[in-house]
């Protein structure tokens, strides 16, 4: 969490595999034990792709973004099991359809194009896409920043019952307190490109010992 | 039994960055000890800090010095310097905290909230419906109301859903912030039925009832948190 231009989408590039570090490296940790850790930007380019198409999933901000508009919403959830693999023209379909139910997509608006979606539906058809070939850890980027606030609630809900569902492990990036208490277990509080507090979500946001998280949390105007 | 929390030289001040960088302290050295079965109830004038000290044993707040030692299955946990996700874990399985105020994602029916919290401790799908429609039922919240959303509910009731979510498991230790302000009568005495259920089965409790009648049904002692001077 931060404000604008605190560097909060950067850290997520870095994190996510996109954008190489200057120093320092991103290290994943595929077990249980540390000595597994792959270092994510000392690995070919080949074997980062196929990290990130394996076991990451990323989810935009703008849905534009992480959806295909020009084929139709079942095939933006199909391609990405075949993109891992799956052949099974009738078991693809099945989980097609078995998703897009856990986002609440009508069955009948499987074959439609994305352009005639919603705001809303698109960012829970990109969730659909991301989450079918069971990442280990999504990166989500201000995922509900873009929607209307009547659909917003109902999207926290969704991702984070999913996210307990699947035992995802999820990094999120956000300037919505209100977002951030609801789904999130930990908390990094970002300025000017550096973490000035981090801890329990809500440890820090109810008692923020940094004079800018202090002045965050007492600046959101009660509705 | 034995001891389930114990609090040593527990200190707890607030600064105040952007007004003026202030100063308050509010904790000042408490210690206290709580058995397995027992009731502490902390008495005082409001701004002697019995929240803070009940925020300050569920790691909401974060303390400036002293331990907060909880028994947490076979091994003692310092809530004021645990890693979060130890926090985390304590507050699963072994710390339950009442607090007066409802905060839950809109939307969300309270049924599926009660479901929620309950499946994170563990507990099958099935058998923790019956035992939410149980309490749920106790504490007078018609069924109809079940799947709406607890936010368009009144203060009493959103009391009550809050109630529910920390009697839903056996926690061994509870944290009560005034339960019961915004309960009539009839709800009161299911909340007092509840504490002393809970009592009996070994909880150890620490709570504040501004009530006087609900304070002495469920102390087991009292605790007079000492004035900090910034009373009147």
């Amino acid at each position: 969490m931060g404000e604008s231009g605190s560097g909060k989408t950067t850290i997520l590039n870095s994190l996510s595999g996109r954008l190489a570090p200057t120093t320092g490296a991103v290290l994943y940790g595929k077990g249980q034990n540390d000595n597994e850790a792959v270092d994510v930007y000392g690995i070919s380019e080949a074997a980062r792709r196929l990290l990130m198409r394996a076991e990451w999933g990323v989810v935009h901000q703008n849905p534009r973004d992480g959806l295909r508009m020009r084929v139709s919403a079942g095939a933006n959830v199909g391609e990405r099991l075949m993109a891992v693999g799956c052949r099974h023209y009738g078991k693809i379909r099945q989980d097609v359809l078995n998703w897009l139910a856990r986002v609440e997509i009508e069955s009948d608006r499987m074959d439609d194009l994305p352009l005639t979606f919603s705001g809303g539906m698109l960012q829970r058809l990109q969730i659909a896409r991301t989450l079918v070939t069971r990442p280990r850890l999504v990166f989500m980027d201000e995922p509900t920043s873009g929607l209307d606030v009547s659909v917003q609630a109902r999207l926290i809900d969704l991702l984070r019952s999913l996210v307990q569902e699947l035992s995802l492990s999820a990094v999120v990036v956000t300037h919505d307190l209100a977002v951030v208490r609801l789904i999130s277990h930990r908390l990094l509080v970002m300025r000017q490109g550096k973490v000035v507090e981090s801890g329990l979500t809500d440890q820090v946001l109810d008692d923020p010992h940094h004079p800018y998280t202090q002045l965050l949390v007492s600046s959101v105007i009660q509705p | 039994m034995g001891t389930m929390l114990s609090v040593e030289n527990l200190c707890k001040s607030f600064f105040l960055h952007n007004q003026g960088g202030i100063q308050l302290s509010v904790l000042q050295g408490i210690g206290l000890t709580v058995q397995a079965g027992e009731c502490v109830v902390l008495v005082g004038p409001s701004g002697t800090g019995k929240s803070t000290l009940l925020r300050s044993l569920y790691a909401n707040y974060k303390p400036d010095s002293g331990r907060i030692l909880v028994r947490h299955e076979e091994e003692w946990v310092d809530m004021a310097t645990a890693e979060p996700r130890k926090i985390l874990e304590v507050r699963r399985r072994t710390v339950g905290y009442v607090s007066q105020f409802l905060r839950v994602i809109p939307r969300v029916p309270a049924f599926s909230i009660l479901m929620e919290s309950s499946r994170m401790t563990g507990k099958p799908g099935e058998e923790a419906a019956a035992q939410i429609r149980l309490l749920l039922a106790r504490l007078g919240i018609s069924e109809r109301l079940w799947k709406i959303s607890p936010t368009t509910f009144s203060g009493g009731e959103q009391q009550r859903i809050n109630i529910a979510r920390g009697f839903i498991f056996p926690y061994p230790i509870l944290l009560l912030d005034e339960p019961t302000a915004a309960l009539d009568a009839k709800n009161r005495q299911v909340v007092v039925e509840l504490i002393r259920e809970a009592m009996q089965r070994g909880a150890a409790i620490i709570g504040t009832f501004h009530d006087e009648e609900v304070r002495e049904a469920v102390a087991s002692r009292t605790l007079e948190m000492p004035s900090n001077g910034r009373g009147p």
